[in-house]
């Protein structure tokens, strides 16, 4: 028996097990909706702004290993995920998203609320499709479920249009699909995988690259059997962080723009670098011509794409990080690194990671408490300096997950993405470490929290500046302050240095602002009360919490490297 | 930076096109020609594509087609034997009786057909290769003050394998 495309709609999204849907109405989604309201099954999340709506389903995604599932409204519903979905085509988060489109007959017409989302789309998303038949519907749903969640994960976009909701067509929504044209890696080439091991095997100052792709294909455990077994050192990038447990010894730190300098100056140093997982973007090579020069490079990723696009490699290799570490660790012998590692811990006791201790309430401070609080929560960070210093200062290990946007930087992506972590694991605590600018990108989601029950604990690290950007020109334009005071008025003099006495008040002021959502709101400015007021936040359990810390306002992230220079040339004071 | 050859068997739907160009236009490659119809399959296109680019680039480009879940299969016709054809029409305006003659001359040496002719006109209808193509409208320019041109573009296929002969 047929039944209409709003019924199949539902049908599908039951089928690929899907339990909770971020979703914001409007005209050409109303049938959808409609369908979703008779149903119990599938919980329906109402966000207050689609960007909001895009980065909760990321998150969500993130934590969960599920796909992350979004149904929006056309054109300016749908216009307002975009953010989202390049966000996550760069950090490979899969999600499936609906978007509403006008009755096919009105297409191209200007309609209202049109708009040809899926050719606006088609660079920042894994594949989008308009369905134009009734009877494509099931097949084009589980198509992007597939594409979504296999290979490199990425976002895929449905564009529903509104007469094929109501149509009716075949109700059976297939099992299984074959797509000509789509055949992700699912193997490893052994021959080329045993190349890269023999080169691994015949240094003397071998190094682990990790990116982000151990985290998304699950290869903790094995890259960490493989590293101790070898007794190879580890650096990672930031989405890389955590692919072995930050307080391993073999753990360097984070290599990049903002990495540990013993972690830069190992990959200028190193002779192999056996890199995982990383498309070697210019924040982790800076200047190419300088990157690793005395390094024979093998590379593992399982975008064929991403292999030798920035850096040339000496052994490519395309496969899952997971199968091929799995088939490396048949082999792991354990190489004399003795020296090379005493080699980097006293490139480390010169240069450790620290910041000073004598003015005041420092990020590196909060973040050792927040380390030392919470046993299992899942990190998540907005865009900004607060994101740098966590990701230099937060341990994690298996029981700690740091979520970021990486590839995008996306401010406004933290609150909601916490928030969406936390749906998807309401039994973790969820901590969001945000700044002042970022969180007001999409503080209306601060509602969204409170009414899902997600008490996430958002650490606000207020420095009233936008401060990473602040820090630039602080270092090389003259501290000309261009448009990153987050208190500047119209009496401010033009040519302000930074804060002094006469400064405006902040706006908002966060902790009432908390308090009008039916949130909490804590503020923090000297060290003594930091694990006070995490200690309370992890009391509240109905609704989020607020935490502000008031950091130093030119407060700078060190090391650093300028946009491309060498990695090994970093400023250190 | 040299001349190269691809083609691609593309699913036959709406935008795949746009995808495929955009893929060029977002990321700056060099596309210096593209054409595009349906096979013996109407389900699958097949584009003939030509770029200017250096070898890192132009495995990017391949390796940056062949993950578009469109796109089924990319086919390098570099360093193949091809045949390889482009359709030109090349009109030649405002010339006396003694040019017109000249425009024969050079029809013949080109072997291109005489399509059309008017009073003061000739258009001639090319099927060659795209750098003969080039030869043509070189010299067609350098003779005469008036010439409109179109072209399409080239095609090509594997010539058959020699063991297949
Ligand atoms: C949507 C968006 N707009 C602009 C930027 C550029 N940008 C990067 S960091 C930053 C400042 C962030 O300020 P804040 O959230 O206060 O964090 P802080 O650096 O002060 O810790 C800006 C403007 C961006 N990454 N994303
Ligand atoms: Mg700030």
């Amino acid at each position: 028996m047929d039944i209409t495309g709003r019924k199949l709609f539902v049908k599908a999204l039951q089928e690929e097990g899907v339990d909770t849907i971020f979703g914001y109405p409007g005209g050409t989604v109303t049938d959808l909706f409609d369908e979703l309201y008779k149903q119990d099954c599938i919980e329906v999340v109402l966000p207050r702004h689609e960007q909001g709506l895009i980065h909760e389903a990321e998150g969500y995604a993130k934590s969960t290993g599920k796909v992350g599932v979004c149904l929006v409204t056309s054109g300016p519903g749908a216009t307002n995920i975009m953010t989202g979905l390049a966000d996550a085509h760069y950090d490979s988060i899969p999600l499936v998203c609906f978007t509403g489109q006008v009755p096919l007959s009105l297409i191209g017409n200007d309609a209202f609320q049109e708009v040809d989302i899926v050719g606006m789309t088609r660079s920042i998303t894994k594949y989008g499709v308009t369905v134009r038949r009734r009877e494509d519907l099931g097949r084009i749903i589980k198509m992007a479920f597939h594409i979504a969640a296999t290979g490199k994960p990425g976002p895929v976009l449905i564009d529903i249009p509104k007469d094929i909701q109501t149509a009716t067509g075949p109700a059976e929504y297939p099992s299984n699909v074959q797509i000509r044209g789509y055949k992700p890696n699912e193997s490893v080439h052994v021959g080329q995988l045993k190349k890269a091991y023999k080169l691994l095997r015949s240094a003397k100052k071998p190094l682990i690259l990790a990116g982000g792709g151990i985290n998304i294909s699950k290869a903790n455990d094995q890259l960490l059997q493989f590293a101790e077994k070898m007794q190879i050192p580890v650096v990672t990038t930031i989405m890389g962080k955590g692919a072995i447990p930050t307080t391993h010894p073999l753990y360097v730190g984070n290599s990049g723009m903002h990495g540990k300098y013993a972690a830069n100056i190992a990959v200028s140093k190193c002779d192999v670098l056996f890199s995982i997982g990383t498309r070697f973007n210019d924040r982790i090579t800076g200047d190419l011509n300088e990157f690793a020069p005395k390094a024979k490079i093998v590379h593992i990723d399982v975008d064929t794409a991403s292999i030798s696009r920035n850096v040339a490699v000496d052994v490519p290799v395309v496969s899952d990080a997971r199968l091929a570490l799995e088939k490396l660790l048949e082999w792991a012998e354990t190489l004399d690194t003795e020296k090379w590692q005493e080699q980097i811990a006293e490139w480390n006791k010169t240069n450790p990671l620290e910041m000073r201790r004598d003015h005041g309430m420092t990020p590196q401070m909060i973040l050792e408490h927040i380390n030392k609080t919470f046993a299992d929560a899942i990190y998540v960070t907005d865009v900004g300096q607060h994101q740098m210093w966590a990701t230099q200062y937060l341990e994690l290990d298996a029981w700690h997950q740091m979520i970021t946007s990486g590839g995008l930087g996306t401010m406004g992506f933290g609150l909601p993405a916490a928030i969406g972590a936390k749906i998807g694991n309401p039994d973790r605590e969820v901590v969001c470490i945000t700044g002042d600018g970022g969180l007001q990108m999409n503080i209306q989601e601060m509602a969204t929290a409170v009414v899902q029950g997600a008490p996430v604990i958002i650490c606000l690290f207020n420095n009233y500046y936008l401060g990473m950007v602040r820090q630039m020109q602080q270092l090389f334009y003259g501290k000309r302050y261009a448009a990153t005071c987050l208190r500047r008025r119209k009496t401010c003099p033009a040519n302000c240095k930074g804060p002094n006495e006469a400064c405006p008040p902040y706006t908002p002021d966060f902790i009432a602002l908390a308090e009008s959502y039916g949130a909490h709101g804590i503020r923090v400015e000297r060290e003594e009360d930091i694990q006070a007021a995490l200690d309370q936040a992890r009391t509240y359990k109905d609704a989020p919490t607020i935490i502000e810390f008031m950091i130093a306002t030119e407060e700078i992230v060190l090391p650093m490297v300028k946009g491309g220079n060498p990695m090994s040339e970093m400023i250190l004071k | 930076m040299k001349n190269r050859w691809i083609a691609l068997y593309v699913e036959n739907q709406v935008g795949v096109l746009a995808k495929v160009s955009g893929l060029f236009s977002g990321k700056s490659y060099n596309l210096q020609s593209l054409t595009v119809g349906t096979t013996e399959d109407e389900t699958v296109s097949r584009m003939t594509i030509c770029v200017t680019s250096d070898d890192v680039t132009f495995e990017q480009i391949k390796k940056q087609l062949n993950r578009m879940v469109e796109v089924i299969k990319v086919i390098d016709l570099t360093s193949v034997p091809i045949h390889m054809k482009e359709i030109l029409f090349a009109k030649v305006l405002h010339i006396s009786a003694a040019e017109k003659q000249e425009v024969y001359q050079i029809a013949q040496v080109f072997h291109v057909e005489v399509a059309d002719i008017g009073n003061d006109s000739v258009l001639l209808e090319c099927k060659l290769t795209e750098r003969r193509n080039n030869e043509l409208i070189t010299l067609l320019k350098s003779k005469f003050r008036t010439i409109e041109v179109v072209r399409g573009g080239a095609v090509a296929i594997e010539s058959i394998s020699t063991s297949c002969r």
